[in-house]
């Protein structure tokens, strides 16, 4: 028996149903008003957005809190232009999505139509893949592709183009049971001999690190993670991306490494002899001169992605494959009780020397009672208040490491920030799309008063859908990192990176229908914080009024060597 | 060091800019591309002419391999394989040097494939070292137009021992 036809708006909204997706984000036009006249009555969520690169955001911090891919519905041209930069921070991120832009029917295409944009040329470089849907025969195939690309391997953004003659066009409903893509394999199983030689390099050590990055959250594998760590006694750092991959708390946890990572973490990582990268990809504010980075050590490196082994530093043991696999396995291959005690008693004396680093340079700041508040005490303060249990997103620049120094996280995807592209304007849109995945908890976009105006028109979205994210605005009056670098190393000469005027930001709040509340001294700080995170049915805009001259320390000058920081 | 390097893709729409792309993006070298269906008309072989260290070498083929539109990378660099060119060169031709013209033609086992009163029209199969010397020796009789096509390759068969 024939099944009925339906049209590919129809059909595109069923695929979506059968990947489970149970929100979308997005922005109406005309070239996907078959799709939006299909949604009327789809049991789907659709979060209408303010602005194109907003949906993109939402679904990326969505995706990030939960796991599952976000999923974007924009228009043609315009619309479809507006996602980019969402797009390549998710792709430098490697975060799951499925984008679907609307296109000018089949015919018009390359006519220079009205909202012709070729968003699959312009996104080629920033989409794990893409595709233009030429037939609405191929409409469902290229659908479950895509979802299976974004999702599995090293995930990443996927854009789907469809024309709007292709959602017009009728065929019969039968999703694809499975994906059949010869040239798309991702190994997750690590090679055997390769895991051996691993283990037998770390027991052989005297000196060995764990640096863990983003890949450990996208994989899943924080409690294998910790079950290799703990059995061994391995002191670990994370990278800016793997914050909450291993707890926060944990005592052989020595903080983020890198441009503004420990004392301990960067000259551990200096004099390691045996560095296990887990999920990481040595990027540049990672290593600083990557010459003398890990200049002592055998390095080690677990990664799903093969392109991200020897690219920047030349690996002694590369493992490719998934990294939870991976550890598993590892675990798995450790020996018996004896050669790890063994183990562990070779590297007490490593540990001790971790410990005392640790202890000779804490991270710090000084709190003056009738001083300028300090924004470092306004993540401490917010962390005592949640006792760690929110999701923390953040914005670009001092905010956001500041949010990665002083806030412990103990748990993945409780953390959320654009490490690979470092978009301002990412964090409240992200904080948006996290508390749809998580409505009861509590979610705080650490923002700069320069990066919340990036995407401030979200506060409306958020209102409408009574959304109680909080932004706290570290309120600065300045673009404070550029500020940072100007006065270390462009002598003084703060360039454009004053900004003068500012909205009233409680006023603003407010006259979008949200909470507004400032803090002008740091007594106010802790009352505060308090009355925002009781607000349970709509956000709220905290303008913390900060020291505008504290810098971010330690602080490795760029081009420069882990262990020459700038300390405070 | 110079790399030929097969790479079999699926034959759809824009693969040839996702290839390109990722050269260009990724700052690696193209001296030359040849694209044309195979046997299969879904797939397409793409040989590429690169240059590179032996870590650019790894990153190319791992970025190539990567890319979903991408079946299979092979490099021919450490293998026994047949490289051709092939190259048309139109040539200044009058009485004096006609003759001398259809001796380096044969010599190069070329053929002249269009002739008109001043000029020869020469197409030539090779590796890139026979067509430089073909054109070096071709030069002095003034050489008016030369196309060539990139480089495309294949691996010699196994001997028997
Ligand atoms: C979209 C974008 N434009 C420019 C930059 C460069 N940039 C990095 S940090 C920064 C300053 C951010 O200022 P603010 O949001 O006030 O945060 P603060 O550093 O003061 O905490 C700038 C301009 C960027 N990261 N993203």
């Amino acid at each position: 028996m024939k099944k009925t036809e339906k049209n590919g708006a129809e059909i595109f909204i069923e695929c979506l149903l059968k990947e489970g997706v149970d929100t979308v984000f997005g922005f109406p036009g005309g070239a996907v008003l078959p799709i939006y006249d299909a949604l009327y009555d789809a049991p789907l969520k659709h979060i209408l957005v303010r602005h194109e690169q907003g949906a993109v955001h939402m679904a990326d911090g969505y995706a990030r809190a939960n796991g599952r891919p976000g999923v974007v519905i924009v228009t043609s041209g315009p619309g479809a232009t507006n996602t980019v930069t969402g797009i390549a921070t998710a792709y430098m991120d490697s975060i799951p999505m499925v984008v679907f832009t609307g296109q000018v029917p089949t015919a018009l295409i390359g006519n220079d139509a009205f909202q012709e944009a070729d968003i699959v040329g312009i996104t080629r470089p920033c989409t794990k893949h893409n595709y233009l849907v030429k037939d609405i025969k191929d409409l469902q195939r290229i659908i479950k592709e895509a979802f299976f690309i974004a999702t599995t391997g090293r995930p990443g953004p996927v854009l789907v183009d469809m024309p709007k003659d292709v959602l017009t066009a009728k065929v019969e409903f039968d999703y694809p049971e499975k994906v059949e893509l010869d040239s798309y394999q991702p190994t997750y199983k690590g090679h055997p001999g390769q895991i051996q030689k691993a283990v037998s390099l770390i027991l052989a050590s005297k000196r060995p690190v764990v640096y863990a990055g983003g890949g450990v959250v996208l994989s899943n594998a924080s409690d294998d993670l910790r079950a290799v760590v703990e059995k061994l006694g391995i002191p670990t750092t994370t990278t800016l991306m793997g914050l909450g991959a291993f707890p926060g708390t944990h005592p052989l946890f020595m903080g983020m490494l890198g441009m503004h990572g420990t004392f301990s973490a960067n000259m551990a990582v200096t004099n390691t002899d045996c560095l296990i990268a887990i999920g990481a990809r040595f990027d540049d504010r990672v290593t600083g001169k990557i010459d003398e980075f890990a200049p002592y050590a055998d390095i080690i490196h677990i990664d799903i992605d093969p392109t991200s082994i020897s690219k920047n530093v030349k690996v002694d043991v590369p493992i490719v494959g998934d990294v939870k696999v991976v550890l598993k396995d590892m675990l798995k291959a450790l020996p018996a009780q004896k050669a790890i005690s063994a183990f562990k008693k070779e590297t007490e004396e490593w540990l001790a020397q971790v410990d005392a680093w640790a202890k000779t340079h804490k991270l710090s700041y000084k709190q003056e009672e009738g001083g300028k508040i300090k924004p470092q005490m306004v993540i401490e303060k917010l962390y005592h208040a949640t006792k760690g249990d929110a999701i923390i997103t953040t914005e670009v620049g001092q905010n956001q490491m500041w949010a990665a120094q002083f806030f412990k996280y103990d748990k993945p995807r409780t953390f959320i920030t654009s490490g690979g592209l470092g978009t301002m304007g990412f964090g409240f849109p992200a904080a948006i799309g996290a508390q749809l995945a998580f409505p009861g908890k509590t979610v705080v976009d650490i923002a700069g008063d320069g990066s919340i105006q990036m995407n401030i028109q979200e506060l409306a979205t958020a209102v409408q859908y009574k959304l109680p994210v909080k932004v706290f605005i570290l309120n600065n009056m300045v673009l404070g990192m550029v500020r940072q670098w100007q006065e270390f190393f462009y002598n003084k000469r703060y360039s454009h990176t004053c900004m003068s005027v500012q909205p009233d930001f409680v006023k603003l709040a407010e006259a979008y229908g949200a909470v507004g509340l400032c803090a002008r001294t740091p007594a106010e700080v802790e009352p505060v914080i308090k009355e925002a995170l009781k607000v349970k049915d709509k956000p709220v805009l905290v303008d913390f009024k900060v020291d505008p001259f504290e810098d971010v320390y330690p602080m490795v000058p760029a081009g420069q060597p882990l262990n020459k920081m700038l300390l405070v | 060091m110079r790399h030929t390097i097969s790479v079999l893709v699926a034959n759809e729409f824009g693969v040839l800019s996702r290839i390109a792309g990722l050269f260009s993006g990724r700052g690696f070298n193209i001296e030359s591309l040849c694209v044309a269906e195979t046997l299969d008309p879904k797939i397409s072989r793409m040989t590429i002419v690169t240059t590179g260290d032996d870590s650019v070498l790894e990153q190319i083929s791992k970025h190539l391999n990567k890319l979903i539109s991408v079946i299979k990378v092979h490099d021919f660099t450490e293998e026994e394989h047949i490289e051709r060119e092939l190259a048309l060169i139109k040539i200044t031709a009058n009485s004096e040097n006609r003759a001398e013209i259809l001796s380096i033609v044969d010599i190069f086992r070329a053929k002249v494939v269009d002739v008109s009163p001043r000029t020869y029209t020469v197409e030539i199969t090779g590796d890139g070292e026979k067509i430089r010397a073909i054109v070096e020796l071709m030069r002095p009789f003034g050489i008016k137009e030369i196309v060539r096509t990139g480089r495309i390759a294949m691996a010699r068969s196994a001997k028997q021992k």
